[in-house]
């Protein structure tokens, strides 16, 4: 076992293929419990757009599909930046994966500032006081009349931005956190921690960045293409 | 077995290091096991304390010793506490992080530092829930059915539906270990039908765990933003469905059912199968009905909704695949049954809690096929009834496996013996205690009596003061273990490294065994629970 | 045993096939609950440890006993499960012809009414050997209507109508719960469904103020809602033609149909513009905020009672089956 192996194996460790090999079978069954933890909202999506497809269309239109296809690009494109990282780890390359995550997190801070754009549109003519007008955070200040809506409509409205809020939220919420994760990462990597026969931290990370992905390239047609053609 | 006096082992896992940091920082799954031993000791006590103010609440029809308010308050306090501190963890946290990595002849658990964090995110999940617990109650049962819960109520709905929301990630994280750990950390030799079957139970456990657990995570993170945020998706009065949450809680709800008796499962098939000295008759089998559970269990949710709204349809899809369900559990208990025919069967004490356990999970397994029997659960769904069915499972079932286990492994997580009479003389009180609290309450079901009431038509008075009467009885039961084990951890005889004896690689190693396991890796030759000649002594040390 | 009762009071149609299928629960139960309990007994004291040096040695697992412990229980729960689905068909059910009550739930009491106005408050007097249909909904939260005696229950939920239907057979007092927990007084939410004979209950139902029935008290409120704008009595009104209307299969814009049952009116009123008549402008204001449950029951038995132009009387009460949760229900469709 060389020196550089000995310092990076893990003492319960029989040797680094193990330990590899359940880092990486342990992330996988983490982002099980991720799909299932947005599989009850995209359950709960999937009730209510049925039941209220008119309301759910309406709040969807408002929305702009432009910053949203952006918005997928963006990430999309920290993935391959991302996937870039971890080829450059694999391949020694330790300047590149330091690149590459920055690049990434770039990626994904441009992602998150245009959220605070969509959501400051929404949630900003609900503060203060004055007529609301345009606000679209549910509850009583809700303005349904922006969206060509009334009486029942209204509500079932709601739902649609409760639902646009809670998903593009719990989505944010784990970029949020993974963003300063990948800021670790890419210290480790700066201080040359890395080589290729162990680079696991950037894989994992990888995995998670890459399921987060995955996670927005479903809600963007859910929730920002209902009924466009 | 006249062995010479045993001694300890110079060093093991509890004198390797001293000092409050010795603990709070490590890494080592037995010592892990033993923070999460204390913790749900405490827990498991204080929902009993609750348990205990409902019953003496009930022995009168008016229901004067307490309000209303407080009332409800008790009972929600007892179900959350019981099932999400202590049930949940129980045995996984405690006797599995003990033992799998012994049992596989592994080190440790796959990720050590996650185990420690599960730990402290228990008890940050726990400190939340307590404090909102007393801190002015809550009062919408364990269940938080909607509206009431996101709107109507005027309890600490949010704090403690985000204390159990932590407390949840608890349980993944445990899931999450115990799969990694099984599959890539057993001993050379060691191949999936010779793992011990508490193995296998685990192994099941952690798939629900892992599975059923975000989706009451995400269940009870709406409620919050519900409550908070007014976002009406369970609300009618905002175009929400009531129904919808229940349909969401109870997806979980349901297969945590399963996570709380599959691990004394796994705990009953080893103390069968040593104390009969006999192989378990049909290991495959029953390690392939954990499994079944598992899966199975998924798919049942909405036999907690056949009242509740939902097309008569569906209740039967999910009524007929309630029975599927209850068959692995049948051959189970046919299968522990039949390895007692022509062993060699002790009746020591975790032998007792294991024919206990049979027993009595056999009754409350019973009384689930009448609830999954439509025509019978529409008369007693929400009575006492499936009270008495869930604690014949809870408490004659998965804490009777556990008082087993905690004495059969004692020997091994203290290096010291318990005193087998007063252990005897505690099992007998449970049992008898435990039947004289709950056979009533099916009784009063059937009658009719609903449950979560304060106060009752006299009527039903004689069976409620029989069901407290017995309630007292087993108290008394649990506490005198907790004396006698305290006492056993300093003047307890020293135990050997074997003293059943049993086969297992756990026993293999000194008892309490050395902070890393095994001096050496083992490697398996044997096939699991060779009781044909005894098991070798220690001969790993 | 006249002191100590195993069983509530049979007082319906539905107690006996209740009762039946639980004598066979707990006879099966008992028997394997006392088969396996014997048998572990016997075992072990039969294979008793004898001494600590015995070691038994290993007996081979069998597929046919196995096979055998799986599939005759197996069989036994398929009894169980075709009669309990049978029984629970029946209690889904209501017969043609039942006698509609009304039942709104809120904390914490009950409130019905009865098809000719009478209205109680925790208590339901009805006549025996009449089945009546319960057509159930709340306020509030969600309540549950239990009473042992006949062995019904079913939640009351707010949103949503929901039905249950006995037939009383036997003459007496017999309590009634709430059984879905529902806040502070959730135990004292009881109350009593009183079963008289018919002449005894004809007898109730004249003592008292001249009720109005619901029919006539939605009659009532169609016209102070100016419902009678649109909904005129000829086909000439801006709105669908009301009579006849219940229980037909109307034919909604966009090719779906729906039937017009008591969940489609409670919709429509609430939130017109959720189905719209096939020929229609949508331009039925909402009513919600505007109409308590109680209310829109009362519009529901008036619209009930319309007959159609031609004479042709609506289906009786409980004909249509009552607000089965149908596809196309509103909110009731979320059912899986």
């Amino acid at each position: 076992m060389s020196e550089a192996q000995a310092g990076a194996l893990a003492h319960h460790f029989a040797d680094l293929e193990q330990q590899r090999e359940a880092s990486a079978l342990g992330m996988w069954v983490f982002l099980v419990t991720e799909l299932l933890f947005f599989g009850g909202l995209f359950g709960i999506y999937c009730v209510y757009r049925h039941s209220y497809y008119e309301a759910f269309s309406a709040g969807s239109h408002h929305l702009s599909w432009r910053l949203g296809f952006i918005n997928t690009l963006v990430l999309i494109g920290s993935s391959f930046t991302m996937a870039m990282a971890v080829y450059s780890a694999a391949t020694g390359r330790r300047a590149r994966i330091v690149l590459f995550l920055v690049l990434t997190i770039l990626l994904g801070s441009t992602f998150l500032g245009v959220k605070v754009v969509e959501y400051a549109e929404k949630i900003g003519p609900c503060l203060g006081d004055g007529p609301h007008t345009g606000c679209l955070l549910p509850g009583p200040r809700f303005d349904g009349e922006v969206l060509h809506l009334e009486g029942e409509r209204a509500r079932e409205a709601q739902i649609y931005f409760s639902l646009y809020f809670g998903m593009t939220g719990l989505h944010a919420t784990h970029m949020i956190i993974g963003i300063p994760i990948l800021a670790i990462i890419a210290r480790m990597a700066y201080r040359g921690r890395f080589r290729p026969e162990w680079h696991t931290p950037v894989e994992l990370v990888g995995l998670y960045w890459h399921f987060v992905d995955i996670v927005w390239i479903f809600l963007f047609p859910l929730l920002y293409l209902i009924g466009h053609h | 077995m006249t062995t010479p006096e045993a001694a300890l082992p110079k060093t093991h896992y509890l004198n390797a290091d001293y000092g409050w940091k010795s603990w709070l920082f490590t890494t080592d799954h037995k010592r892990i096991a033993i923070l999460y031993l204390v913790s749900i000791t405490f827990m498991f006590f204080l929902g009993g304390a609750y348990a205990v103010v409902i019953r003496l609440n009930l022995l009168e029809p008016t229901g004067s010793l307490v309000s209303a308010e407080t009332y409800n308050k008790l009972f929600t306090a007892h179900g959350v506490i019981m099932i999400f501190f202590f049930l949940i963890p129980s045995i996984p946290a405690t006797l599995g992080n003990f033992l799998i990595p012994l049992m596989i002849g592994a080190k440790d658990l796959a990720f050590p530092r996650l185990n420690l964090l599960s730990w402290y995110v228990y008890i940050v999940g726990a400190v939340f829930t307590l404090y909102a617990l007393v801190a002015g109650g809550l009062d919408t049962g364990w269940t938080f059915y909607t509206p009431y819960s996101t709107v109507f109520a005027n309890t600490n709905v949010i704090a403690a539906g985000v204390g159990i929301f932590i407390a949840g990630f608890s349980s993944i994280l445990t899931g999450l270990n115990f799969i990694v750990t099984i599959h890539k950390m057993r001993a050379p030799g060691l191949t999936w039908f010779r793992l011990p079957l508490f193995v296998w139970a685990h192994y099941a456990t952690s798939i629900i765990q892992v599975l059923g657990t975000p989706v009451i995570a995400i269940t009870l993170l709406l409620v919050t933003l519900e409550r908070a945020f007014h976002f009406g998706f369970f609300d009618p009065n905002r175009g929400g469905d009531p129904v919808l949450f229940q349909h969401l809680f109870w997806f979980y709800s349901h297969p945590a059912v399963y996570i709380m008796i599959l691990p004394s499962m796994g705990v009953i098939s080893e103390l069968v199968t040593c104390f009969s000295r006999k192989r378990v008759f049909g290991y495959n089998f029953i390690a392939m009905s954990s499994l079944a559970i598992a899966g199975l269990g998924f798919l049942v949710w909405a036999h907690h909704m056949f009242v509740a709204g939902i097309s008569v349809y569906a209740a039967m899809i999910f009524s007929a695949l309630s029975f599927l369900v209850a068959i692995p559990s049948a051959i189970k208990v046919f299968n522990w049954t039949a390895t007692l025919f022509r062993g060699s069967v002790s009746w020591q004490t975790p032998m007792l809690y294991a024919f206990g356990f049979i027993g009595l999970f056999t009754i409350g397994g019973l009384t689930g096929l009448f609830l999954a029997t439509l025509g019978i659960d529409v008369h007693v769904t929400d009575t006492y009834f499936v009270i008495a069915h869930f604690h014949y499972i809870m408490v004659g079932g998965a804490i009777m496996g556990y008082l087993g286990g905690l004495h059969f492994w004692w020997p091994k997580m203290t290096g010291r013996l318990y005193p087998e009479w007063w252990a005897r003389v505690s099992a007998v009180v449970v049992f008898l205690g435990f039947n004289l609290t709950f056979l009533p309450q099916f009784i009063l079901g059937y009658l009719g009596m609903p449950r979560r009431y304060h106060a009752y038509p006299p009527e039903f008075q004689v069976l409620n003061v029989m069901s407290s009467a017995g309630a007292s009885i087993l108290g008394v039961g649990y506490l005198i273990p907790m004396v006698y084990l305290a006492w056993s951890m300093r003047y307890g005889k020293v135990a050997p490294a074997n003293p059943w004896p049993a086969t297992g690689l756990e026993w293999q190693t000194t008892s309490p065994p050395p902070t890393e396991n095994f001096p050496r890796t083992p490697v398996v030759h044997e096939e699991v629970y060779d009781y044909s000649a005894p098991p070798k002594e220690a001969a790993l040390v | 045993m006249t002191g100590f009762p195993l069983f509530p009071e049979r007082a319906s149609t539905l107690a006996t096939e209740v009762d039946a299928l639980y004598l066979y629960l707990v006879v099966v139960s008992v028997f394997f609950s006392v088969g396996i309990a014997l048998t572990l007994i016997v075992f072990a004291i039969r294979f008793r440890r004898r001494s600590e040096t015995e070691w038994p040695g290993e007996i081979e697992g069998s597929m046919t006993l196995e096979l055998t412990w799986t599939i005759i229980p197996f069989l036994l729960t398929v009894v169980m499960f075709v009669w309990g689905a049978q029984v629970f068909f029946h209690m889904n059910r209501p017969p043609d012809g039942a006698m509609a009550v009304n039942v709104v739930g809120k904390r914490w009491m009950w409130k019905l009414q009865h098809p000719t106005g009478q209205r109680e408050i925790n208590e339901l007097h009805v006549p025996v050997g009449r089945p009546v249909k319960l057509t159930l909904t709340s306020e509030d939260v969600i309540h549950s209507f239990f009473v042992p005696a006949f062995r019904i229950k079913k939640d009351a939920v707010p949103g949503r109508y929901s039905v249950a239907w006995f037939e009383a057979t036997k003459p007496g007092t017999y309590h009634l719960f709430c059984s879905e927990y529902c806040g502070t007084e959730h135990s004292k939410m009881v109350g009593r469904i009183v079963v008289l004979e018919p002449a005894e209950y004809q007898t109730w139902l004249a003592g008292g103020p001249a009720p109005v029935s619901p029919a006539a008290a939605g009659e009532k409120l169609f016209t102070e809602l100016n419902c009678v704008t649109c909904h005129r009595a000829d086909s000439g009104g801006r709105g669908p033609l009301l009579h006849g209307l219940f229980g037909k299969t109307v034919q909604l814009q966009g090719g779906e149909t729906v039937v017009a049952d008591e969940a489609y009116i409670r919709e429509s009123i609430l939130n017109p513009a959720a189905k719209i008549t096939a020929g229609y402008q949508p331009i039925m204001p909402t009513y919600l905020g505007q109409v308590s449950e109680e209310s829109l029951l009362q519009l529901i038995a008036y619209i009930r009672s319309l007959s159609a132009p031609s004479g042709e009387v609506a289906p009786p009460p409980g004909a249509a089956g009552g607000p089965t949760p149908s596809k196309a229900a509103g909110r009731d469709r979320l059912n899986p």
